[in-house]
């Protein structure tokens, strides 16, 4: 920026994102605090954020008593999993589609799209008729299909539209070279597209990882839990146990924010790719 | 190295864009051919076709005698270099020189003794363990032309390879691939929309024009021997200066305009209806030669070594070519004379073929 701004316009604008950042660090605080007092206090007037009697016993009860390691595990196996199908599927489908012209494909573009406009709520009954009649109730593999089936859509337009900044002739001269189509791909375009790949995989990974409601449908034994059911599952009818509830958000939430500050240089230059035309 | 036949070579797309008909050309191995053309022309696909990057719809393509319709483009031993070179960005200048080699399996000693020979040929030593975003627009240039050549193959194909870089490493660059063909005598079809380009590098010069094959032939012969009126329109900077008359007589008439051809009518051609057409540089002001008319100079555009000036003679615009010897200054009207030796009568039709030249007549 070559002009100067007014010092009071750069102290409002500050203070105007501090507001902002206050807005969304605060319940995050709060809930690290209600992870951290002893028994089941949720409604505190003490306002300091470690409380003066700050214990680890949520932690602590979460991996004793109660089986939070088998919901991580399970929702490690089926988010790694999804996007394992996930990016392997798109990978290759999203090629097919930004570099052969073939017939319906247009059509197939669209329709895929439009399978993204339908909110989750609306198919919970059909989607739960579906499970049952294939015999997928408490069985991973049901959750796998219905996950991918989810994240495939945007992870196809994704990687279709990374595909097609990469530039054909890049292809031509490797096939010219002596490759065929798919060393070609291999040698060449894949290890160009790993930004795209990377996107997909987090949007794949993040969907399977937080998702509640299909969940909810197919797993119907505590042992099969994921992390979100499990936390749903502190919160019984009579009592629920906050103290429990809060130290697992948290920790649910760590791995999700490990994996956005590692892909984060990746994140840039995926998420840019395209804008500019070269 | 290998010579390449094209028999009766289409091709058409789904829409009905017909881009490239009955084209058949013998090339010598070893020769150096430009196939050059405005853009849509079919030279590009034609180009295409030969690497195999696309399928030919009809007819016939052959390195060195032996049909190749069907060959992958690695089966075909060609090497391409492209117009924006088409460098594998996350390969060092090393790996892209030896990718196709190692995707050939050749053995490590030879790949490392081809690598070196052509980046000392190119001057590329310095830079072979860079990445091609690392370079200019030059030295990818080179890399491009080093991964052709690290091929030894059998012919050379280049897609409009000077395009993307300045005037001044145009035609240093342009000297440069005249040399490297000096040297290895490997087939060559080069492909360009520059006429300067074709002129200078080719053998033999193919201009193609809406599909179709115009003229294949040396380029002092398509300068001097246009085949029709488009080859000599396209071919010549300034554009060949074109009258739409007839011919009546001896004389060519085009409104106003008289030009005598000092010749018997028998020898003239049998049309009424002609194109009398001649370059800038045979307009003269010699006033040995015939007159064509009184011109009106409209602007002089001097480019120091010679210059171009626009005339109005008689409503129809010319330009002539001239030593800055002579001052002309816009609107001085001066008398125009025209070579006996430099004209070309075309046919006023469609095609436009040539019906004779001044130079055929004894």
């Amino acid at each position: 920026m070559s002009t100067r701004e007014p010092r009071w316009l750069t102290l409002a604008r500050h203070l105007l994102l501090l507001f902002f950042v206050a807005i969304s660090v605060y319940p995050v605080l709060n809930v690290l605090s209600i992870s951290l007092r002893p028994q089941n206090r949720l409604r505190s007037t003490d306002l300091a954020i470690i409380p003066a009697d700050w214990t680890w016993s949520n932690y602590i009860q979460l991996f004793t008593t109660q089986p939070f390691l088998t919901w991580m595990g399970n929702s490690l196996l089926v988010s790694l999993a999804v996007t394992l199908l996930g990016v392997s599927l798109a990978t290759i489908g999203g090629y097919s589609l930004s570099r052969y012209r073939f017939a319906g494909r247009k059509g197939f573009l669209l329709s895929v799209l439009v399978t993204q406009m339908f909110p989750a709520t609306m198919l919970m009954l059909p989607l739960y008729l579906m499970i049952a009649r294939l015999n997928l109730i408490n069985s991973f593999f049901g959750l796998l299909i219905f996950y991918t089936a989810t994240a495939l859509p945007f992870c196809l337009w994704q990687m279709k539209g990374f595909y097609d900044t990469i530039p054909t002739a890049l292809e031509e001269a490797a096939r010219i070279d002596g490759c065929s189509r798919w060393s070609a791909f291999r040698n060449v375009t894949l290890p160009l597209a790993v930004p795209g790949i990377v996107i997909t995989a987090l949007f794949s990974f993040m969907t399977a990882w937080s998702e509640y409601l299909v969940a909810a449908q197919v797993l119907q034994d505590a042992e099969l839990f994921t992390l979100p059911l499990g936390l749903k599952s502190f919160q019984a009818t009579m009592s629920t146990q906050w103290g429990l509830y809060a130290a697992a958000a948290l920790l649910v939430s760590i791995p999700a924010v490990l994996i956005f500050m590692f892909l984060c240089p990746y994140l840039v230059s995926g998420l840019t790719a395209g804008s500019v035309k070269e | 190295m290998a010579s390449i036949d094209f028999v009766q070579l289409n091709k058409s797309y789904p829409n009905g864009f017909h881009a490239v008909r009955d084209l058949s050309l013998s090339i010598q191995d070893g020769e150096f051919v430009v196939l050059v053309g405005p853009s849509g022309c079919g030279k590009s696909t034609t180009l295409r076709m030969l690497a195999g990057l696309e399928e030919a719809t009809g007819g016939e393509i052959q390195i060195a005698g032996r049909r190749v319709n069907e060959l992958e483009p690695g089966e075909r031993d060609l090497a391409m270099v492209f117009q924006n070179y088409a460098l594998y960005p996350h390969m060092t200048v090393r790996d892209n020189l030896s990718f196709g080699l190692r995707m050939r399996r050749t053995p490590r000693e030879e790949i490392n003794r081809r690598v070196s020979e052509a980046a000392e040929l190119l001057g590329l030593n310095e830079l072979l363990e860079r990445k091609p975003r690392q370079l200019s627009g030059g030295q990818r240039q080179r890399v491009a032309v080093g991964r052709a050549i690290v091929r030894q193959p059998q012919a050379f194909l280049f897609d409009e390879p000077l395009s993307n870089l300045d005037a001044k490493l145009r035609a240093h660059t342009r000297a440069e691939l005249a040399q490297l063909h000096q040297r290895f005598r490997t087939t060559t079809v080069y492909v360009t929309h520059d006429q300067v380009e074709a002129m200078t590098l080719g053998e033999r010069i193919v201009v193609m024009h809406q599909g179709q094959l115009q003229q294949a032939d040396s380029p002092l012969e398509v300068y001097a021997r246009p085949a029709n009126r488009f080859v000599a329109g396209f071919i010549g900077s300034p554009a060949m200066n074109f009258l739409e008359g007839a011919i009546n007589q001896a004389e060519f008439v085009a409104t106003s305009i008289r030009y005598a051809f000092g010749l018997p009518p028998a020898k003239l051609p049998e049309q009424k209806k002609v194109t009398l057409g001649f370059r800038p540089e045979h307009l003269s002001l010699e006033s040995s030669y015939p007159t064509i008319g009184q011109g009106r100079v409209t602007l002089v555009e001097n480019i120091g070594s010679e210059m171009f000036v626009h005339f109005d003679l008689a409503g129809h615009a010319l330009i002539g070519k001239f030593t800055t010897e002579r001052r002309l200054k816009p609107g001085e009207v001066i008398n125009l004379h025209l070579s006996p030796k430099h004209w070309h009568l075309f046919a006023a039709d469609s095609s436009g073929t040539r019906l004779l030249s001044g130079q055929d007549i004894p």
